[in-house]
This record gives structure tokens, C-alpha cells and sequence, in this order.
């Protein structure tokens, strides 16, 4: 039985088949250029996705600023990809995250995720002025 | 009334806005940027997803870091940026530029300028655009107002989501909503084929199991108090197929039916719009019908890309502060949209210089040609191994392809697609 994929590698969006071949490899049809079948293997063997999200941030004993009042989350990253079937683990630990300000952005929030290598971090900077 | 003078003023501060006044103040003019929101940026804030950046930094960014780097540069420079400041009114006419502010911090202000830049990107069209019939409960939003619901303000509009139009930013809220504990139970596109980008659908529905509807149309929005269900009708061959329609229940409805330039302003005060663009007419200096005021980024025409709004803004930058110098192009020529182009912009070239227009096709084909020809002659052919309304084109023209646009009194730069 054959999978169906397509690539998202550039705009042309090509139909790849792929077949699974008894010693794990994989046989690709469709693609327009080798990098369909680079594609394919990435994602059908070991996907990864960049994972974008928002903590909460700690305002607890805080006095902000007005123009920060409506800012409840901050928006935070993996600085790479991440194995997609994990993707919800990270999920759940940014969402359990408190962030302090003030912060700078690329700030690690969580290092080394699960021994992946790959790291959490603060996408943008919070509360640097009021503290200047 | 307090009164400021400056040489230039940049009406938004998002990154259209950022990255023309770095170039305004490079060449040496005092700019100020005037911004509606409490901190710059504009939309990237609420843009948390990544994909930013790969030609302006070179690496995959989300939407605030993008516009933090572009603050950085901003901060080192001697602009002005006024924030929680909104324009009330723009006279033009004169050589000298005033405008009517107000914000909470400075009351009423007038600010005069030499030259204005437009930058005051986009919004979203709404349920009264695309008049969705039915009943008027809560639980209706755009796509773009719950991102900045969920993305800023901590928010979950609601737990069990259709999303009507297939934009891309009604994608990644697909995504978004998935990623936050909500069920998002369908996209409906009433055309053939999606609006976003490939990688999008991809990454976005296809990962979820997020079924997309295409052809077919929205008939009718259910629930007395809250949104409880939408009636979504197939179109088949052109017609409304209503013995087929059906319901899909939900307690939330996400718009992402395109984006509309936001031109009240510049309308008041008399700049000419391209009606299929719904941005200024602009010249190849980026320069509006009225001297001295210039237009970049989603407020001339919608990008797909932001990277490619800060080239435009940065080009519209240079040019302002050249024709603050008396540089005006010596001759122009206009530029028509042929076959299956739905526009260029701008609307006119400089044969004395390099030009680059952004167009946007009113096709999907692979290989296809896009041809360029001044008074029926070609003098460009591109390869285009694919292209799709959702994603913008570009076209180089330098002095060589144009140089016989001189010798013919009213010449006509043709770009047609086939």
C-alpha cells in the first residue's frame, strides 16, 4: 500500500507516492526534483515540527505599566524542530510555564527538552523599559 | 495646540512603516513615525507562528522577533515614534504636510511634514463584507482578532471552531486553536482550490485531520444567542447544489476572507485608489497621486510575505527622501495588466532606472510564462515553474528591457500571463 504526501520543500507542491520497502527504505514517485525524496523521508520516518506558543507571565507582586495590562501571554519557541509526535509534551510544558519579567528575547525557558537538544525559548522582550 | 515640524512622517509604525523610516533618517531627514498601538511592530506581535525573515535576516523567525529586530535598527537611529497616537486627518495639498493627532499623552498635536509615507498597513474583511446569512450570535470572529485574542490578550474564543475562507492566516489559526485544546471541525473555501500556502494546508490541517471543504459556500450562520452551527451548501459546476447543504455544529466561527488595505486616511485626503488593489495608484518612486506622499507595504497592496514589505517600504524610503532632493523620473511609462495578471504594483516604471513590480496572478498553472512587452513587443519572458493567486510575483525591469519605451510618446508596458 502506498502513502501519499505533499511536498512542502517550495510552492509547487508536489504528489509524492511512497512505498515502503521490506529493509525500511523508501521508494518515492511524484517528485519533480530530489528534494521530494528528501522530503519524503523526513517526514514519514522521523517528522519534526517547530513548535510556537504563549506562557503565561507572572504578574504576581508586579506594579506594570498600563500598556502592559492587556499583555497576558508572551510568546515563546522551540529554537528547532521538534519530533512531531512529542509536540503536545511541549505544549504541555510551555503551558505550565510562569514566565518572570522582565525578559529578553531568546531567553531559554526550557533547556534541553527532554534531552533533545532542543530548547524552549521567549519570543520577544517583555517589561525591559519599565525596568530601565 | 502643540506643533511639531519634521521632514518626513511615517504614518504606522509596523514594518512597513520601521523600515522606511530607517531609510528616511539614513538620508539624513528628521522622521517621526506616528503609531495608533501602544508599542510598534503592528501586526507581527500577534504572529507567534515562524516562518519570518528567511531574506531580511536570514533565519526563520516568529513575527515579534522579527519586529524586535527591526526596533533594534529603529532605536539606534534618530527617529521620533510616537505611539498611542492616531491620525485624525491629513491636508496634502500644500507643499507643507500637516496633520491632525491625537493621542492620551500629547492631546491634540499638529505635525507638518515635507513628505508623508503611508504605511498603515491592512484589516481584515468581515461577516458585512461577505454577507453571511443567518442569525447574528456571539461566537462570530475574524480569524486575524482571535489570534490576537488567544496570541496577546489569553484568551480561548470559544471550543469547537469552523473556519470559513482558506487564507493563511485562517490556517494557522487552524493550527493555533488545535494547539490550544479547541476542535476545529472544518475549512470551508468557496473556490476550487485553497487561498494559503501549500506548506499551510500542509502543516496546518493536514497534521490535525482537519477537513477542508473546497467549493463550497457558507449559506447560512445558526444559533439564537451563541454560534451553534453554520450550513455550509457545494457548489458544483457553478451552481449552489441546495438539496446538498448541510450542517456542521460549533459554538465559534473563524473569518479569514482576505484582507483590505486600510486607505480612510489617504482617501480624505484625495489619493486616487486602484480599485483592484484597493491601495494608492503608485508611480515607479512609490509616490501617490499627490506630491510628496508615498505609500509601502499592505496599505498599497496585501503581501504574503512581511520580508517583502520591508523591501517595498525600504525602496519607497529612498525614493521619498531622493524626491525631497528634486530627483523626479525624466520620462514614465505606464504599465497594463494583461492576460491573467489581476495587478502590478506600482502602476508605472522609470526606464531610467531599475524597477521591480510585485504582481499577483488570477491563475494556478505550472509552467507558465509571464511575458512582459512594451507597445506589443516582448522584451522579457520568465519561466514560472508555478504559480497561484496566493503568492506574489516579482519582476525586475531594468533600463535595457525598457529603453524603447523612449521612443514612443505614450508607452504602454504590458505583463500578461500565459
Amino acid at each position: 500500500m502506498s502513502e501519499e504526501l505533499i511536498c512542502i520543500t517550495c510552492p509547487i507542491g508536489c504528489h509524492l507516492s511512497i512505498e515502503r520497502l521490506p529493509e525500511g527504505k523508501l521508494a518515492v514517485s511524484g517528485n519533480r526534483c530530489p528534494r521530494g525524496i528528501k522530503y519524503a523521508n523526513e517526514e514519514l520516518l522521523n517528522p519534526k515540527r517547530v513548535v510556537s506558543a504563549t506562557a503565561a507571565i507572572d504578574y504576581s507582586g508586579i506594579e506594570h505599566e498600563e500598556s502592559l495590562a492587556e499583555i497576558a501571554r508572551i510568546p515563546v519557541r522551540t529554537d528547532a524542530a521538534y519530533p512531531k509526535e512529542g509536540v503536545n509534551e511541549v505544549l504541555a510544558a510551555i503551558y505550565a510555564l510562569k514566565v518572570k519579567l522582565p525578559i529578553k528575547r531568546g531567553t531559554i525557558l526550557l533547556a534541553d527538552f527532554k534531552g533533545s537538544g532542543v530548547n524552549v525559548i521567549a519570543a520577544r522582550s517583555l517589561g525591559l523599559e519599565a525596568l530601565a | 495646540m502643540k506643533e511639531l515640524y519634521f521632514d518626513s512622517v511615517v504614518i504606522g509604525g509596523g514594518a512597513a512603516g520601521m523600515a522606511s523610516a530607517l531609510e528616511l533618517d539614513k538620508a539624513g531627514l528628521s522622521t517621526a513615525i506616528l503609531e495608533r498601538e501602544e508599542c510598534l511592530g503592528g501586526i507581527l506581535g500577534q504572529c507567534i507562528h515562524n516562518g519570518f525573515g528567511l531574506i531580511e535576516f536570514n533565519e526563520e523567525l516568529s513575527g515579534p522577533e522579527f519586529a524586535e529586530k527591526v526596533e533594534e535598527r529603529l532605536a539606534a537611529t534618530g527617529v521620533r515614534a510616537f505611539t498611542g497616537l492616531t491620525v485624525m486627518e491629513l491636508q496634502l495639498a500644500s507643499e507643507l504636510k500637516t496633520l491632525y493627532c491625537y493621542s492620551g499623552q500629547h492631546g491634540v498635536l499638529r505635525i507638518n511634514a515635507k513628505l508623508v509615507v503611508l504605511a498603515m498597513g491592512c484589516r481584515e474583511r468581515n461577516r458585512g463584507n461577505i454577507r453571511i446569512p443567518g442569525d447574528r450570535p456571539a461566537g462570530v470572529y475574524t480569524a486575524g482578532l482571535a489570534q490576537r485574542l488567544v496570541n496577546i490578550e489569553g484568551y480561548i474564543p470559544g471550543k469547537d471552531v469552523v473556519i470559513i475562507g482558506s487564507g493563511d492566516i485562517g490556517l494557522i489559526m487552524a493550527r493555533r486553536m488545535s494547539w490550544v485544546g479547541c476542535k476545529v471541525h472544518a475549512v470551508v473555501e468557496i473556490l476550487p482550490y485553497p487561498s494559503g500556502l501549500t506548506r499551510n494546508i500542509v502543516q496546518c490541517l493536514n497534521d490535525f485531520d482537519i477537513p477542508l471543504y473546497l467549493s463550497h459556500l457558507t449559506t447560512r450562520i445558526i444559533g439564537r444567542k451563541r454560534v451553534e452551527g453554520v450550513e455550509i451548501t457545494p457548489i458544483e459546476s457553478g451552481a449552489i447544489m441546495t438539496e446538498k447543504a448541510f450542517v456542521i455544529p460549533c459554538d465559534t466561527v473563524l473569518l479569514s476572507v482576505g484582507l483590505v488595505p486600510e486607505n480612510e486616511l489617504s482617501k480624505m485626503a484625495g489619493v486616487e485608489i486602484n480599485p483592484m488593489t484597493n491601495g494608492p495608484f503608485a508611480d515607479s518612486m512609490l509616490m501617490t497621486n499627490i506630491p510628496g506622499v508615498f505609500a509601502c507595504g499592505n496599505v498599497l497592496h496585501v503581501h504574503d510575505l512581511v520580508d517583502y514589505v520591508v523591501e517595498e517600504a525600504r525602496r519607497a524610503g529612498i525614493y521619498a527622501a531622493s524626491w525631497l532632493k528634486g530627483n523626479s523620473p525624466k520620462a514614465e511609462a505606464r504599465v497594463k495588466t494583461g492576460a491573467n495578471v489581476r495587478y502590478t504594483a506600482p502602476s508605472r516604471v522609470d526606464p531610467d532606472k531599475n524597477n521591480k513590480l510585485y504582481l499577483r496572478s488570477l491563475i494556478v498553472k505550472n509552467d507558465a510564462q509571464l511575458e512582459v512587452r512594451i507597445n506589443n513587443r516582448l522584451v522579457k519572458s520568465i519561466k514560472k515553474t508555478h504559480i497561484q493567486p496566493s503568492e506574489m510575483l516579482t519582476v525586475d525591469l531594468g533600463p535595457k528591457e525598457l529603453e524603447s519605451v523612449k521612443d514612443s510618446p505614450d508607452p504602454v508596458v504590458e505583463i500578461a500571463i500565459s
